[in-house]
């Protein structure tokens, strides 16, 4: 039993072990330097990355209510290395922040709450993980403390949660009473397809909208990713997202498969949307943040076209394009986050000339935009490619037709930034700037990603191995 | 056969040369970068022909038929149980054939480029680009699965925004790469969006595993003309879908508008993209799933006829308006790839019906080198006057004879004159679609008239009309300047004698060539009023009507005579051609094609404007929308099904 439950539970207990850690510290008498601080806290997080690669055993705990296997394991370790990445990159905003073991005590709480979400067999486990996972994010939203629009976000985050968090309590409770069980093994079972239980997945379903902002339950994105610290807005758009995708893909394949004729319709339907209405909001922006927040949007318009094709394929392609978009979007935020911890410019216009003074920054940004709009060679095009080929398996030329006139829209936008880097003159870019080792490993490592993720095809072959459709 | 290695190596290397000059050449080859290219080029070239004469010659036709060979294949990744992704390197006579054209073409831009981008301040950058243009190109046309192709496609796109945008402080330029960018990605949907419904459909990448499937009975062809949508069979669409990307790259009507545009980049980049690669990609693209074309879907086939032959008419009327001289021959351009997509058209597969796909590869070889031999000489001229409009030239010939000779010869090739390489592939052109469609026949020899006309216009023009203002003794241009322009002179006149219809055929079986002089009378001599005609008008400077009649001499001799003759000319050429035909073409193009275009861009933009109250900053209107999205669910998914 005790050996079950520290094998299953590994990376739960790893990362619950890292708090424990912190908070020794945090609580400690003796006072630590910053820098000691941040290394040891990168360190643990690597170690943390690491341990996700050994000792990793399948099967369930508590009456099913936790369960993992291969392709769990592999989406926590996903999830643990852009935090990993996350926490490197923001290492000079950290530097001169007073209170660094709170901000890691904090994004590993929802880390872990995450974990136990992703894991989850049984309705009221996921409620709690996601419950963990959101709450300390409105906190360290609220961590550039003397800026109003910081506290406005956390609030606006905090605010939007709970609102989406008791439409999501409705829906559970209907599941409930409709099924009378929690678990999902026998929801699966005992689903009819009534009227009720039809409201009750709507429910749920807004609820997951929310969280990976599905228009129209997006509105709360664009505040929040401007006015939270960037480092906190990466976590946001990658890392909670992509923990959302990772319990979505399977709760609709195989708790809710009786419903495939409806939910596939409504995926349609707020597929359309959210790519359209990302990408227009997008055109507009001309703060980088709200660019890439919005262009986040859209990008997971393209993830549902994939879940709609509902086979192997289409849910391995969607993890395989998680894995994408996590090096992508780290790497265009990652550098958006350094000139604005370090200057405090944020906008287009301050990006004119920027090949010019800083030539490093300027090719890992147009390398991740790339990747974004999805050209060839980066990986960007290869996990679109296949979300299109996901959703075509379906026969659905429609939606993919949608799809593949966003993705020009889209380059609209992302091409305009990436000419005002090279091609714009500007008589005072931003100046030369002074980059740590470890934010410029970070973000080496992204750019190098973006071009091998896509290239080295065994990545896609292990994850559709380990992937599962109908 | 040569071994795998060696053919892998042709477009590696150009590759590796961007690699050098993109990381390293800003510091350790600022100077030498040129010669580093090209030199690798120079390899790439001399491999590319060991492997043409080994393909043609040695073994390509084990027993009197050629096949394709694939020398290189791997497989990348398994996407579904069905549909594995593969990397490929496939020979047959049309890839062969591409590679010649590509890298040869490419080493004579490249050591043009010597002289001509000497002293720019990123000449590395510059070889870098081309290096990698070069290389895309080369991958795109061995690829062997159409997802390989659609990758480097891409690449082709990408390194072409890259060089038309070299001058990246001209805003002319900047906007013009960033149009030709999202025009060619607009038609790449359309491609991808085909690529799918294909590959949905036949669950193969591969092309000759497509082209076997979707040739004769089997269910995946059942499966694709059976089902349909808007009443066209998915098969139909599919293959217009495909051909939709390659209308946008091959500049054909209305996906064309980026290619006038796109003469603001380098001259020398001109020659190679906008004549004898990239803007062929299009005709490549159909001509390597041609069977399919020809065999399943004559629907396609047709909306690729009527599109070639409609663009090829129209750019040549443009072309007659045109001041611009690189843009005269961007239309150019346009209407001779118009004539290589028609003729595809027109084709059928297997045996002598096959001329039109063996006529249409034929001008597109024959094309290159003239094509791109004009490009380069009209860079020599831009080098030398600092202008792209004909007012300021005139009287050239006598400061750049090279120039002027290789230009003459070129403009004879495309005009169709014997015994010059247009010459051939333009009467086999004509002649399949003499043997197949008759309007279009006469659209073909209409526009060859029209060609000869304006191709002269532009050469009496440029050499001819008044005396130069220059007066200093000039040189030509340095020697690297100078070599491309005489071996791709040489190449214009020879190339017609390549035995073309015994190499490239749908079907690799020979098919007899038939030069018949009795069929050549009509063009010839259509072509030959056309010049006469630019040189009437063109030769001399001709403000006043008196001179102009008099530069003609015997023929015309009553003065009222010569008089009103000027004025039909005059009236044909002034009033109709230009204000009633050209007028109103160009009209169309720029107000209506363009419009189109930029009516999409307002709409897109007003939308955004206009929904952007929406986005008001408020929580508890972005909660109302929230609940108002879950009571929008529960309405269409309960209450309505």
């Amino acid at each position: 039993m005790w050996n079950d439950i520290l094998a299953l539970l590994k990376q739960e207990l790893i990362v619950t072990f890292i708090i424990l850690i912190l908070l020794t510290i945090k609580v400690g008498a003796t006072e630590w330097k910053t820098d000691n601080i941040l290394k040891l806290a990168n360190l643990l997080l690597l170690i943390n990355f690491m341990a996700g690669f050994v000792m990793n055993s399948e099967g369930t705990l508590f009456n099913d209510m936790f369960h993992t296997d291969r392709l769990i394991t592999l989406e926590k370790n996903m999830l643990s290395l852009a935090t990993l990445i996350i926490s490197l990159q923001s290492y000079d905003w950290l530097k001169t922040h007073k209170h660094i073991l709170e901000f890691y005590v904090l994004m590993l709480s929802t880390l872990l709450g995450m974990f136990f979400m992703i894991s989850s067999g049984n309705l009221l486990i996921f409620y709690l993980g996601l419950e963990l996972s959101t709450i300390p994010l409105a906190a360290i939203a609220n961590f550039d403390l003397g800026k109003r629009q910081s506290s406005e976000a956390a609030f606006k985050l905090i605010i939007s949660s709970a609102f989406s968090s008791g439409l999501l309590l409705f829906g559970i409770s209907l599941v409930y009473g409709t099924t009378g069980s929690l678990s999902f093994e026998i929801i699966r079972q005992q689903l009819d397809g009534s009227s009720l239980q039809l409201y009750a997945f709507i429910l749920l379903l807004s609820g997951f909208a929310f969280k990976i902002s599905v228009v129209p339950f997006h509105l709360w994105t664009a505040d929040v990713y401007e006015g939270a610290p960037v480092a906190v807005t990466s976590y946001l758009s990658v890392v909670s997202k992509g923990a959302i995708f990772f319990v979505f893909v399977p709760v609709l394949y195989t708790v809710f498969k009786s419903l495939a004729a409806h939910w596939y319709l409504m995926l349609f339907l707020l597929s359309i949307l959210t790519m359209l209405i990302g990408n227009l909001f997008a055109i507009r922006q001309n703060n980088l943040k709200r660019l890439l927040a919005f262009s986040s949007i859209s990008q997971v318009g393209f993830i549902l076209v994939g879940i709609s094709g509902s086979s192997t394929a289409g849910s391995a392609s969607v993890i395989y394009f998680i894995l994408i978009y996590i090096f992508s979007n780290l790497g265009a935020f990652g550098v958006v986050s350094l000139i604005s911890a370090l200057t405090g410019k944020e906008t287009i216009e301050d990006y004119k000339g920027l090949y010019s003074t800083n030539p490093l920054l300027s090719w890992v940004l147009t390398i991740s935009l790339f990747s974004l709009a999805g050209i060839p060679p980066t990986a960007g095009f290869f996990g679109k490619f296949f979300l299109l080929m996901a959703g075509a398996g379906h026969g659905n030329y429609e939606l993919v037709i949608i799809a593949a006139l966003n993705m020009v829209i889209a380059l609209y936008y992302y091409l305009r930034v990436v000419k005002a880097i090279f091609m714009d003159s500007n008589e005072h870019p931003i100046e030369k700037l002074k980059i740590s080792i470890l934010p410029k490993l970070a973000m080496l490592a992204c750019a190098g990603a973006i071009i091998i993720t896509g290239f080295a095809g065994w990545i896609y072959d292990h994850i559709s191995s380990l992937s599962t459709g109908f | 056969m040569p071994t795998p290695a060696y053919i892998a190596l042709i477009p590696l290397l150009p590759l590796a040369g961007f690699f050098i000059l993109g990381l390293f050449g800003r510091k350790y080859f600022k100077a030498s970068s040129g010669i580093v290219a090209t030199g690798l080029l120079l390899i790439s070239t001399v491999l590319s022909l060991y492997v043409g004469y080994h393909y043609f010659f040695v073994d390509g036709k084990p027993d009197g038929v050629y096949q394709p060979i694939v020398a290189l294949e791997y497989t990348w990744l398994q996407f579904s149980p069905k549909v594995s992704i593969d990397m490929s390197i496939v020979l047959d006579p049309i890839s062969v054939m591409m590679i010649i054209v590509v890298s040869f073409v490419s080493l004579m831009v490249h050591i043009f480029s010597l002289g001509y981008m000497k002293g720019e301040e990123r000449f590395a950058v510059y070889y870098a680009f081309l290096s990698l243009f070069t290389f895309s190109m080369l991958g795109l046309v061995l690829s062997g699965n159409i997802f390989q192709i659609y990758i480097f496609w891409e690449l082709v796109g990408v390194s072409s925004y890259l060089l038309i945008g070299y001058y990246f402080n001209k805003p002319a330029a900047v906007a013009a790469s960033k149009k030709a960018f999202i025009v060619t990605r607009l038609a790449d949907i359309g491609f991808l969006i085909g690529i799918l419904i294909l590959a949905f459909h036949a669950e193969t990448l591969d092309f000759s595993t497509l082209i076997g499937k979707l040739t004769s009975p089997s269910p995946e062809l059942t499966s694709l003309t059976t089902t349909s949508f808007m009443g066209i069979s998915f098969l139909t669409w599919g293959l217009t879908l495909v051909f939709m990307g390659g209308a946008g790259k091959s500049a054909m009507f209305p996906l064309h508008i980026w290619l006038p545009d796109a003469m603001e980049g380098p001259t020398p980049v001109s020659a190679l993209i906008h004549a004898a690669t990239m803007v062929v990609a299009g005709v490549y693209l159909v001509a390597r799933i041609f069977p399919i074309f020809a065999i399943s879907g004559p629907a396609a086939l047709e909306v690729v006829m009527y599109t070639g032959a409609f663009s090829s008419l129209l750019a040549a009327i443009i072309a007659c308006t045109q001041t611009d001289i690189k843009r005269v021959l961007a239309y150019s351009t346009m209407s001779q790839i118009g004539y290589m997509m028609f003729a595809l058209g027109v084709s059928g597969y297997g045996g002598e019906n096959g001329l039109g796909y063996t006529a249409s590869m034929f001008h597109l070889f024959t094309h290159a080198f003239f094509k791109s031999l004009l490009f380069l000489c009209a860079g020599a001229v831009i080098h030398l006057v600092h202008s792209n409009e004909m007012k300021d030239m005139g009287g050239l010939r006598k400061f750049m004879p090279i120039t002027h000779v290789s230009f003459l010869i070129a403009c004879l090739a495309i005009a169709g004159i014997p015994p010059f390489s247009g010459f051939f592939s333009k009467e086999e052109i004509l002649l399949a679609a003499y043997q197949s469609s008759m309007p279009v026949y006469i659209v073909g020899l209409f526009t060859s008239g029209l060609t000869a006309f304006y191709m002269f216009r532009l050469y009496f023009s440029i050499f001819w009309n008044k005396e130069s203002q220059l007066h200093q003794p000039y040189n030509e241009g340095t020697l690297s300047m100078k070599i491309p322009l005489i071996v791709l002179a040489i190449a214009t006149v020879s190339t017609g004698f390549v035995p073309f219809s015994t190499l490239v055929t749908p079907d690799g079986k020979a098919i007899e060539s038939h030069v018949d002089i009795v069929f050549s009378i009509a063009p010839v001599s259509l072509a030959l009023a056309g010049i006469l005609f630019a040189a009437f008008l063109y030769k001399k400077e001709n403000q006043k009507p008196v001179k102009i009649a008099s530069s003609l001499g015997g023929l015309y001799h009553a003065v009222h005579k010569k008089f009103y003759i000027d004025e039909i000319y005059l009236f044909i050429t002034k009033k109709i051609i230009f204000n009633l035909i050209g007028r109103p073409a160009a009209w169309v193009d720029r107000n209506i094609v363009d419009g189109l275009m930029n009516l999409l861009a307002t709409f897109t933009g007003r939308t955004a404007e206009l929904i952007k109250g929406i986005q008001s900053g408020k929580i508890q209107n972005y909660t109302l929308y929230f609940f108002g999205g879950v009571v929008g669910l529960v309405f269409i998914f309960i209450y309505l099904w």
